[in-house]
């Protein structure tokens, strides 16, 4: 066991062993390992992003059911009122329309009774003629007493 | 962990399990000679990391990783912790060198787990009579390792620190005790100089002895567990003391390799920390006296 060349053999694959670690081996295999930090490190990141921006969506979210909510109870008055406003007309159309057949019915009940309360005076107008007629045994010139009788069947 | 030769006495057994298989480039010199098993075997684990590695790298992806990229990127990130935590400045070379040093120092205490017998004897077949597989128990790889470490921290001190040469030379004389009047500096360069030299001189040393210690010492260990059925001949395991000494054999080894796992990774990873360390010691001046 002596110092022999040996030792610089051993030196100098020392050195080429080093130089190529330090070029082909090293930087390689850090670079990666680095990159890979910095995607890790950007993903971590969008992830953070990305929960905030899923809080914000939910916010939004949230006051959009709101307004939703405050909206379709607005359109939920107002259509009730619509209804209220409809139903009223109705009823008080047929209000109306009650009380116009009622009143065309009164009318036509009237004039019914006018015409039959007519007819009866002018047959009891007959009646009377005729029953003057054989009271004075006269015949009366109908023609000359129509005024007469027209306004006789007036007074009744 | 029976041997596989039979015959020869323990003491041969451990001399022949701490030799290298050496190859002399130059006839008669005992210098110009290579441990051929340390260099093969480190330059196999140097290319079996950095082709995993590099596999790796081509196919990394900031997506979902694959298991082994998970894997990778996980030792790369305790690396990268670790230099991160210690050192102060900023270089494209120090994490680099920090994770070549960890895994391949870690590959190379690794073979030390290997059942002892098995790779050489593999190698015997090939007509290779013996070898050491690990490399962390040869001086050469870990002074070869730790020298250059410090020849960076020399390459860095002079790159990244730009110091002018006149500065640097005279940090040696100036710390660590410094003076205000100009005999004051005369009589303390002596001292100082000689610390600087020290300290410098033990850092690489004690760097690489530090691992060669431990490495060194628990393949001894191995070896000397592997000693106890040495001599066996076939028949001797099927023995009532054979099944003994057997059994006994495998639970030692099997313990003794457990505990080995932490002090590789331990070693791997004290010998990365210490060359960061000795880095970021240079990056530092020492202009604030």
């Amino acid at each position: 066991m002596s110092i022999n060349a040996t030792l610089i053999i051993q030196m100098l694959v020392f050195f080429a062993v080093i130089w190529i670690t330090m070029k082909y081996i090293w930087p390689v295999i850090l670079g990666a390992m680095q990159e890979r930090e910095q995607k890790i490190a950007d993903g971590l990141a969008a992830g953070d992003r990305a929960e905030k921006e899923l809080d914000r969506a939910k916010a939004k979210v949230d006051t959009l059911i709101i307004e939703a909510k405050e909206q379709a109870g607005q359109i939920k008055d107002q259509a009730n009122q619509v209804a209220n406003k409809v139903k009223d007309q109705a009823k008080s159309d047929a209000l109306a329309e009650k009380e116009r057949q009622l009143a065309a019915a009164e009318a036509e009940i009237e004039q019914q009774v006018n015409r039959a309360r007519e007819q009866l005076r002018q047959q009891v107008s007959a009646l009377a003629v005729a029953g003057a007629e054989k009271l004075i045994s006269k015949e009366v010139d109908a023609k000359k007493h129509a005024q007469l009788l027209d306004e006789l069947i007036a007074e009744i | 962990m029976a041997s596989g030769e039979s015959g020869g006495s323990a003491g041969d057994y451990i001399s022949h399990h701490l030799v290298n298989n050496t190859q002399e480039l130059v006839e008669g010199s005992s210098f110009w000679t290579i441990n051929a098993d340390s260099v093969f075997y480190t330059i196999l684990l140097a290319v079996i990391y950095l082709l995993f590695f590099r596999s790796v790298a081509k196919k990394a992806t900031s997506g979902v990783p694959s298991k082994t990229q998970n894997f990778v990127e996980m030792i790369l990130g305790f690396v990268n912790t670790q230099v991160n935590d210690v050192f102060t400045g900023s270089s494209k070379l120090v994490a680099p060198m920090a994770l070549s040093i960890f895994i391949w120092v870690w590959l190379m205490n690794f073979m030390d787990l290997m059942p002892i017998d098995l790779i050489p004897w593999l190698g015997t077949l090939m007509g290779i009579e013996y070898m050491k597989i690990v490399p962390s128990t040869d001086l050469n790889i870990v002074f070869g390792m730790s020298f250059g470490v410090m020849l960076l921290v020399f390459y860095y001190s002079f790159t990244v620190k730009k110091p002018t040469i006149l500065g640097y030379l005279r940090e040696f004389v100036t710390h660590p005790f410094a003076a205000k009047g100009w005999l004051g500096k005369i009589l303390l360069a002596g001292p100082n100089l000689f610390l600087n030299l020290v300290e410098t001189l033990a850092k690489p040393v004690s760097l690489s002895l530090r691992l060669f210690g431990n490495m060194y010492a628990g393949e001894l260990i191995f070896i000397l567990i592997a000693v106890l059925t040495v001599n066996y001949t076939f028949s001797d395991f099927f023995t009532a003391g054979g099944i003994m000494v057997s059994v006994m054999q495998f639970i030692l080894a099997f313990v003794w390799a457990v505990f080995h796992i932490l002090i590789i990774t331990l070693q791997a990873y004290i010998f990365m920390m210490l060359s960061v360390v000795y880095m970021n010691m240079a990056h530092e001046t020492h202009e604030d006296h």
